[in-house]
């Protein structure tokens, strides 16, 4: 496949803009300048006098204008699934949600636990062009959990960080190893936290629901277990440490206290898990299948408190396509998630909507606190920054369709959904890569 | 019985069993009533009718079975039905393609019903959602057997005369039961009170939120019972997995006149089989004819499974096929 040749964006003027900045905390009508693939200015007089000529004009019609999201946690299935997901479809959806750096899990056919594999992303993500496509490499080779991967080759190569993906890194020698060796680095190692011996089985939460439908439970304990233990590794072996997906008020808790303590932790949670709860599964509703499960009403509250005081620190779309042949299944038997790239963002703008976050705390972990946590120079409106920026309508009123999503797979719970906030327009290193149609 | 009433139709407004849950007392009623007709009709020596004639009935079984499926197969026979019996063994299914392919290829050959079985929860339902026939659960993983729960509804109905406000105590390995969900839902629904009875390794959790009173002893358990419903242990949940041996489940949770003496002077005794002797069940207990009601059990199970067959092909008459609705 062959690169065409680059047009350089040159200048571009957004105008009546509402500027947002969730780490400085900007939030002003005002106009932002692109030259070229950086942020030149910004602010709210600029371009009082009037856009002068040779600039391209974007008006923003009073929409917000803000750090484009950063996706520290998506499945893209190539190499080896290219029937259920490509770097490409991924990118559009992506795109269409706002989204302008994701990263990708390694657990791909082959895995990516080796150089080569992080190069091949890097190398389709440039052929592709459209986001920003980075990956995590595995901490053990093949994920087997038993031999540590590369972990300074691979940062080198540019992995951002190292997980086994969807299974946890379950021997606690084999984490303490890894935490301690990855220190070398200052590698962040991510955990998928579950104890498999409890969750072995499991289709989802352990409760009253999967009594009735007569589904093997996974408690919340085998969260909660995984995620002390590892605290206490860390502890051990002073590494950085970042718990993915959480489910459960406790786990929440136990990062919390942590923090407190001062150890180098981090952990996300992905819409889903404070959108949903149990009863989403219904009669063995396979879309409502997700890895960790959806718990309950108290835990989704547990969470979005978590989001409130920083506990959490990002905000995952958990992107993880499925074809139809995999969900259309006996529920035990089914894959487990569902696809979030382009529901990331007004999934998140509900807690806003229903009076329970401020704007700045749904916008701060969807951006530069990935982007810290992960060492990427994004996620904030800064001059001399990657001009990556997503132009949104909080408020405007949209139903989602199974139809519409550019994700090659269709698996998502929140189809016929209404929702609020439209992406109008998304923009990587300069160039616009998404555009609504109306 | 030969002429349809109409009333039944809509009296019974699902096109499929797949669960006890969502049937209405009335609605268990009215199939409990039926079957007792059919007991009837059993005890003949011409035990055939014609209700069936010219249908189809397929028992799709994905799980090894000999009793239900041999009963459904009377169950057909006996109302004048093409019974067919197809077995896909487990080792040959790894993947839910393979259900639904298996049910959309049996669907094109127009059956008019189809008995499934399934190890796993909610296939049945899935396979309902594919196919244009009435559907049977006769058994999906650890979740329902609604026509296990009838026949023992059936055979309590026959000895107690009556099912409403009686004592109930299933005893054993609830949380892999299908038979004693099934049996849960329907006891409430009908007014009579359940226990449960098993060690907690053998209770899934929440189980008191499903209305039964949980009891961890035997003894106390099966105080003043009307009923005791005896479940069966699978050989690899006796060693140590989740009870570790057989002779300490059969000391404190095996069914033996001792423990028994707590229950009422008149209580019956039920298992679904097939019985694994000594283990949950003592055989002096099992083979008591004046308390084992287990032979009756089998007997019933042919004439539930017969009304089930009847009701569910009376939707299918081309002219009451606006009257079905629901499940």
């Amino acid at each position: 496949m062959s690169i065409p040749p680059e047009k350089q964006p040159g200048r571009v003027a957004y105008i009546n803009a509402r500027l947002l900045d969730p780490a400085t905390r900007l939030d002003q009508p005002g106009a932002l300048l692109t030259d070229g693939e950086t942020i030149a200015d910004f602010g709210p007089s600029l371009f009082e006098a009037g856009v002068p000529d040779g600039i391209q004009i974007v008006d923003c019609h009073g929409a917000c204008l803000a750090p484009g999201l950063v996706d520290m946690r998506v499945q893209l299935r190539e190499p080896g699934e290219e029937h259920k997901e490509t770097i490409e479809t991924s990118s559009r959806a992506a795109a269409a949600g706002g989204v302008t750096a994701m990263v990708c899990l390694p657990n791909t056919e082959p895995v990516i636990d080796d150089v080569s594999g992080v190069e091949f992303i890097a190398r389709r993500a440039r052929e592709v062009k459209l986001v920003k496509v980075y990956c995590h490499a595995a901490v053990t080779q093949g994920l087997a959990g038993e031999q540590l991967c590369e972990i300074g080759l691979l940062k080198e190569a540019g992995a951002l960080a190292f997980t086994d993906g969807l299974q946890s890194v379950a021997d606690a020698q084999v984490m303490r190893r890894a935490l301690s060796y990855a220190r070398t680095f200052d590698a962040l190692i991510i955990q998928h936290p579950e104890e498999p011996s409890l969750a072995s089985g499991g289709a989802m939460n352990e409760g009253e629901i999967a009594t009735r439908l007569g589904l093997p439970g996974i408690p919340r304990a085998a969260e909660v277990i995984m995620v002390e233990r590892d605290l206490r590794l860390v502890e051990l072996t002073g590494g950085r440490y970042h718990a993915a997906h959480l489910s459960t008020a406790e786990a929440v808790d136990a990062v919390r206290r942590a923090k407190a303590k001062g150890l180098r932790v981090s952990c996300d949670t992905a819409p889903p898990y404070f959108t949903l709860d149990e009863t989403a599964v219904g009669d063995y509703r396979t879309f409502a299948k997700l890895s960790p499960p959806l718990r309950t009403r108290a835990d989704c509250a547990a969470i979005i408190a978590g989001i409130a005081d920083g506990t959490i620190d990002a905000i995952a779309s958990d992107h993880a396509p499925h074809d139809q042949d995999s969900k259309r299944q006996p529920f035990a038997q089914a894959a487990s998630g569902i696809i979030g790239l382009e529901t990331l963002l007004p999934l998140s703008l509900a807690l806003c909507h229903q009076g329970r976050l401020g704007l700045f705390d749904i916008l701060a972990p969807l951006t530069y606190k990935p982007a810290d946590l992960l060492g990427l120079g994004a996620g904030r409106l800064r001059k001399g920054a990657p001009a990556d920026l997503v132009l949104f309508d909080p408020n405007r009123s949209w139903t989602i369709q199974e139809s519409k999503f550019r994700s090659k797979s269709k698996n998502s719970p929140f189809a016929e959904r209404e929702t609020k906030g439209w992406v109008l327009r998304t923009v990587v290193d300069g160039r616009p890569v998404f555009i609504a149609e109306d | 019985m030969t002429a349809p009433s109409p009333t039944i139709l809509l009296r019974f407004p699902h096109r499929h069993l797949l669960g006890i849950r969502g049937l209405s007392a009335a609605e268990i009623t009215l199939l409990l009533d039926l079957a007792e007709s059919y007991v009837d009709q059993n005890r003949q020596a011409d035990k055939k009718s014609a209700i069936l004639r010219g249908r189809t009935v397929i028992n799709l079984f994905f799980e090894n079975s000999t009793r239900t499926r041999t009963s459904f197969e009377l169950a057909g026979k006996r109302l004048g039905g093409d019974v067919i019996n197809m077995s896909v063994s487990t080792s040959s299914i790894k993947k839910g393609e393979t259900l639904i392919d298996t049910a959309m290829t049996l669907n094109a050959m127009h059956p008019d019903v189809l008995v499934v079985r399934h190890a796993d929860s909610g296939a049945v339902q899935l396979l309902s959602e594919k196919v244009n026939c009435a559907v049977i659960n006769a058994g999906d993983g650890s979740h329902e057997h609604p026509t296990q729960a009838l026949l023992d509804a059936l055979t309590i109905r026959r000895r107690k005369k009556r099912i409403e406000g009686l004592l109930v105590a299933i005893c054993g390995d609830i949380l892999h039961s299908r038979v004693a969900r099934s049996n849960i839902f329907l006891l409430n629904t009908m007014g009579a009170r359940v226990r449960v009875v098993a060690p907690p390794t053998l209770l899934p959790s929440a189980i008191e939120k499903l209305g039964v009173e949980v009891f961890h002893d035997m003894r106390n358990g099966l105080k003043d019972v009307d009923v005791v419903m005896m479940l069966r242990l699978q050989t690899e949940r006796m060693h140590g997995s989740f009870v570790p041996s057989i002779r300490e489940y059969f000391r404190f949770f095996g069914l033996d006149y001792p423990k028994l003496e707590a229950a009422k002077d008149d209580a019956m005794i039920m298992h679904p089989g097939p019985m694994n002797r000594g283990v949950e069940i003592d055989s002096e207990v099992a083979d008591d004819i004046g308390r084992s009601a287990i032979h009756e059990q089998v007997e019933m199970g042919v004439a539930v499974r017969m009304a089930c067959l009847d009701v569910l092909m009376r939707h299918d008459m081309p002219s009451n096929r606006d009257a079905g609705a629901g499940r």
